[in-house]
């Protein structure tokens, strides 16, 4: 099966591209100070908003920046807190909808109207008034994030648990007296990881797309530290005489979300063929 | 009845003539071919079934006839020619037509072939307006009368119905009603009774059999079951790996099966009556080949023969007529015939309990149950304080189980055998009762039982599928229960899963195999391994032969047997089958709606004095061997819910022999019946006193011998 699943997933031009999309982001992110020809913070005062040339590939912003060496660290900004705040996700997802599909009953009612509640919030205005209250720093984003995007994964675990625990083989291991935690953990959880994962690649786009929306706002990460986010806010006041500084965060933005989520659809599909292939061979 | 059928044969044209089909599936693999050199015909008023195990391409066959292939089909060669026509390059249209008016088709299970948002009768009657033109009104009337001739009572409101307010068997007769609505030429059944309980697949094979009589449509049936086809068809077709390896009437095919694997699929199955010391199943070696395997050069069936030669693996034999309508495809069907005139029948005698059959006085009792009951709360829908309603699915359950012996748990689905199971076993918490298992509590919940109580009860499970963790490689997973009971030390432990995968003839190199690169087979055996891992003294075992085909179904009895007698391991069997139960087992116990009805010894449950319900279940199985005639006991009605069981007897509302007492057993609906015992030892839950049962004609009658031959057929009938 697991070669089957990268036969279908490279057959998938799509799901490649996507992957392709994250290696690359990666690897800019990895080798950031190789790759960016300058200080991200070293002011030239003889460029100030000067047009993309063979000095400065993406042009410089109002203080002398070079744009390019900006976008470069930015990417491991945007890495960073899509990865922290989904891991923060998983870990109260998994464990929140492992509980409630498991042990059903009681445990389920009040986990998932907790859920609910939860979801009751409009989320980015809760990350909004939470990060008013405390100071925006990158790792208050990520935690923010994190803790408001669980819910998603916790429906789905819950889901995968309550159809995976009537299956025999767990009845087996509570047969041999195994303990409900480790059931869960180390008899049912493997088994879920496949549909966990798409939705973890689904929401690294999700949370990228937050943080560079908090700090368009200005309330997400704080200049000096370049992150998309504040390079398009910088660049939006002079969007009419120097595009250059809107136009290539905003594409980054937009192309590693769409290859996020190409690469988490892609994996979907892999896994689950008769959602393209169609007819199962008899 | 299959002289009526040629003579129609020879009266009337083929309704469907299949000539040389060979159909292939595209794959990555490149083309691989599904089915090759199919050729049948079939005649109004006749009926074909055509056998083999999963996989031989019986659907693929159907599914050609009716035009839906799928995208990766292609017919290779043949012609498949219906009432003059043929179909095979026929445009979607052009098939539709001629599928819907002429053709119809039933499929296994009949909850996805009905729509469960339309009433029945819309459903029903749609089937009419869509290719006929008439008025929904006539429609109506016209669905009315057929599901009359089906035989469900009370048409009318069954057609205002929704799919799921009717029963299960109700539902099939609904689907076979529709099909055969337009009054089709030709009826394709898909395994049309796999699906349902033995009593009910027994009410709609009688129906399949009045059908023959009502109606002159062709009938093509396909089924695994040997016991099945013998019950309804005049002829008989054997897949084998794609390949039709046998065909004929049904009398012929049975009594002297010309080919090798059918002569193996004929000897491979327990038939009522054979037990474990008087018989041995011979299993058919090896298994079916996948497509990718198969080679032009050789029979198909040379890897697995018996009676094998060079030339087998050189050429392959052309089909070949033998007797008059009895063909078959083999180079040595004299040799075969010949040999299967007398079947085997190997004699354990040797291999029997060393010290001899009275053992089972003897042995100390392992585990007594004792008025155990386990209810399910039902939630009621009406109201949030409506009173807690209880699903009773075992209600006051006893039962002894000897050491080293086999007890066999039997009733239709849902009866609460497996729920009994769990309770044992502390999957489901005891709700009263208990009782004593090695100086264990039965009724103290999983969580609090000692470490030992749970290492000595072990389970295997049905579906083989879903046994094994599909995360964890076989050796891990056998590996596990070792560890956790500490059976043997760390460093010796992967020693003890060799041992373990040897015991299940399984070789080394499975332990690091994952349960999707098994077989249905291995899978199971793998299972029996982790639940023998821990060495346990009691082994539940909940329907571990049910999802097997016959040949693989074979094998694990042949090895479970092996393994009692090598380890003396307990044994808890429930199945529905009863000649599988009744071949392994040495007591028997009956179960029906939460209670035990009939406990015993095998071969006294098997033979009169019955209870009624016993009875009927015998009367309902299907028995591979169309010579035998069986007294025809079919039960009223289907099982109740066990939310409000009936007062008294349970049984009363569905007993066939009620009659036998005052008022038509009045004393049946107000009185709970009391145990009885007959003079055989098996104890009979019935108000009937045990002497006038004892009278009852028994259930099957054996070749020309009579009645009082019946419970030893195994040797008496070959």
């Amino acid at each position: 099966m697991k070669s089957d699943f990268l036969r279908r997933f490279l057959k998938n031009r799509l799901a490649l591209s996507g992957l392709i999309i994250v290696l690359f982001f990666f690897l800019v992110s990895f080798f950031a100070p190789l790759i960016s020809p300058h200080d991200p913070a070293e002011i030239d005062r003889d460029n100030i908003l000067s047009s993309p040339s063979w000095e400065y590939v993406f042009g410089t912003d109002k203080t002398g920046r070079d744009v390019f060496s900006r976008m470069v660290y930015g990417s491991r900004i945007s890495l960073k807190v899509g990865f922290v705040a989904v891991g923060i996700s998983l870990i109260i997802g998994i464990f929140i909808g492992a509980v409630a599909g498991y042990y059903g009953g009681i445990a389920d009612a009040i986990v998932m109207r907790f859920v609910d509640v939860m979801l009751c919030f409009p989320a980015f205005f809760l990350i909004l008034a939470v990060i008013a209250i405390l100071e925006p720093s990158i790792w208050n984003i990520m935690i923010v994030i994190g803790i408001t995007g669980w819910m998603g994964i916790a429906r789905l675990v819950r889901a995968e648990f309550l159809t995976l625990k009537e299956r025999d083989f767990v009845l087996a291991a509570k047969a041999q007296g195994v303990g409900g935690m480790r059931i869960i953990f180390r008899h049912i959880l493997p088994n879920a990881m496949g549909p966990i994962l798409v939705a973890a690649t689904l929401g690294v786009a999700g949370a990228i797309l937050t943080e560079s929306a908090l700090s368009f706002l200005g309330i997400g990460i704080q200049p000096p530290t370049p992150s998309w986010g504040n390079i398009l806010t910088e660049g939006k006041d002079t969007i009419d005489i120097a595009p250059w500084l809107s136009l290539y965060p905003g594409l980054a933005i937009l192309v590693t979300v769409l290859g996020y989520n190409l690469l988490g659809e892609g994996i979907r599909d892999a896994m689950d063929p008769r959602l393209r292939e169609g007819g199962a061979e008899k | 009845m299959i002289e009526q059928n040629k003579k129609i044969s020879v009266e009337s044209e083929s309704v469907i003539e299949v000539k040389e089909l060979a159909i292939s599936y595209e794959t990555r693999k490149g083309e691989v071919p599904a089915v090759r050199g199919v050729s049948f015909q079939v005649g109004r008023g006749e009926t074909l079934g055509i056998v083999g195990e999963s996989g031989c391409g019986k659907s693929t066959i159907a599914l050609s006839i009716v035009g839906s292939l799928g995208k990766n089909g292609r017919f290779a060669n043949g012609s498949i020619n219906f009432l003059g026509e043929e179909l095979i390059g026929r445009s979607f249209d052009d098939l539709r037509r001629i599928r819907g008016n002429e053709i119809a088709m039933v499929y296994q299970d009949p909850t996805q072939a009905l729509n469960p948002a339309l009433k029945l009768g819309r459903q029903l009657a749609e089937v009419l307006t869509t290719h006929q033109d008439i008025s929904f009104e006539g429609a109506w009337q016209q669905s009315i009368k057929m599901l009359e001739q089906v035989r469900i009572p009370d048409p009318d409101q069954v057609m205002h119905r929704y799919p799921h307010q009717v029963s299960g068997g109700q539902k099939q007769r609904v689907v076979i009603a529709m099909a055969l609505l337009t009054n089709p030429s030709l009826l394709i059944m898909d395994e049309p009774t796999t699906a349902l309980d033995v009593t009910i697949e027994a009410q709609v094979l009688d129906l399949v059999d009045d059908l023959k009589n009502d109606f002159d449509t062709a009938i093509i049936f396909i089924s695994h079951n040997l016991g099945v086809v013998a019950r309804v068809c005049g002829n008989i077709a054997v897949m084998y790996a794609g390949v039709m390896v046998e065909k004929g009437p049904i009398e012929k095919v049975f009594a002297s099966p010309l080919h090798p694997y059918t002569k193996g699929l004929l000897d491979c199955i327990p038939k009522l009556g054979m037990t474990k010391t008087t018989s041995q199943l011979i299993p058919i070696k090896g298994r079916v080949p996948v497509p990718a395997e198969i080679t032009e050069e050789s029979c198909i069936f040379y890897p697995r023969c018996d009676f094998r030669e060079d030339v087998c693996n050189n050429s392959q034999p052309e089909f070949l007529w033998g007797d008059g309508d009895h063909g078959t495809r083999c180079f040595f069907t004299n040799v075969i015939s010949k040999k299967s005139k007398k079947r085997k029948v190997v004699k354990k005698s040797e291999v029997e309990r060393p010290d001899g059959s009275a053992t089972s006085i003897d042995n100390d009792i392992l585990l007594s149950i004792d008025h155990l009951k386990v209810y399910y709360s039902h939630k009621s829908n009406v109201s949030y304080f409506s009173k807690k309603k209880f699903v009773k699915a075992v209600d006051d359950v006893s039962l002894n189980i000897k050491e080293g012996e086999t007890l066999g748990i039997v009733g239709e689905s849902g009866c609460g055998k497996s729920t009994l199971a769990r309770g044992v076993i502390g999957l489901e918490d005891v709700t009263g009762g208990g009782g004593d298992f090695l100086g264990f509590d039965l009724s103290v919940p999983l969580s609090n039982r000692n470490i030992e109580f749970i290492r000595e009860i072990q389970m295997v499970f049905q579906n083989p599928d879903s046994t094994l963790n599909p995360s964890y490689s076989v050796g891990k997973q056998i590996a596990r229960p070792v560890k956790r009971f500490g059976i043997v030390p760390r460093r010796s432990v992967d020693e003890e899963v060799y041992r373990l995968l040897s015991a299940v003839h399984l070789a080394e190199h499975y332990y690091g195999r994952y349960p999707r690169q098994l077989s249905g087979g291995e899978k199971q055996r793998v299972g029996i391994a982790r639940a023998l891992a821990s060495r346990p003294d009691l082994v539940i075992m909940d329907e571990p032969l049910s999802a097997l085909d016959v040949s693989v179904q074979a094998s694990v009895i042949n090895f479970l047997l092996e393994l009692q007698e090598t380890q003396k391991t307990t044994m808890i069997f429930i199945a529905h089958d009863l000649s599988v139960v009744r071949y392994l087992a040495d007591d028997v116990a009956v179960m029906y709606m939460g209670q035990i009805v009939e406990r015993g010894p095998a071969d006294a449950i098997y033979a009169p004095s019955y209870h009624s319900y016993t009875e009927a279940l015998l009367s309902a199985v299907p028995i591979p061997d169309p010579a035998i005639t069986k007294k025809r006991i079919r039960l009223l009605g289907e099982v109740q819910s066990s939310i409000n069981p009936p007062t008294g007897c349970r049984f009363s509302t569905r007993c066939q022999r009620r009659e036998m007492l005052l008022d038509n057993g009045k004393l049946c609906e107000r009185e709970g019946p009391q145990w009885q015992r007959s003079e055989k030892g098996n104890w009979i839950l019935c108000h009937i006193p045990v002497v006038e049962l004892s009278q009852v004609e028994p259930i099957v009658h054996g070749r020309g011998k009579g009645a009082k031959s019946k419970l030893r057929p195994a040797r008496a009938r070959y």
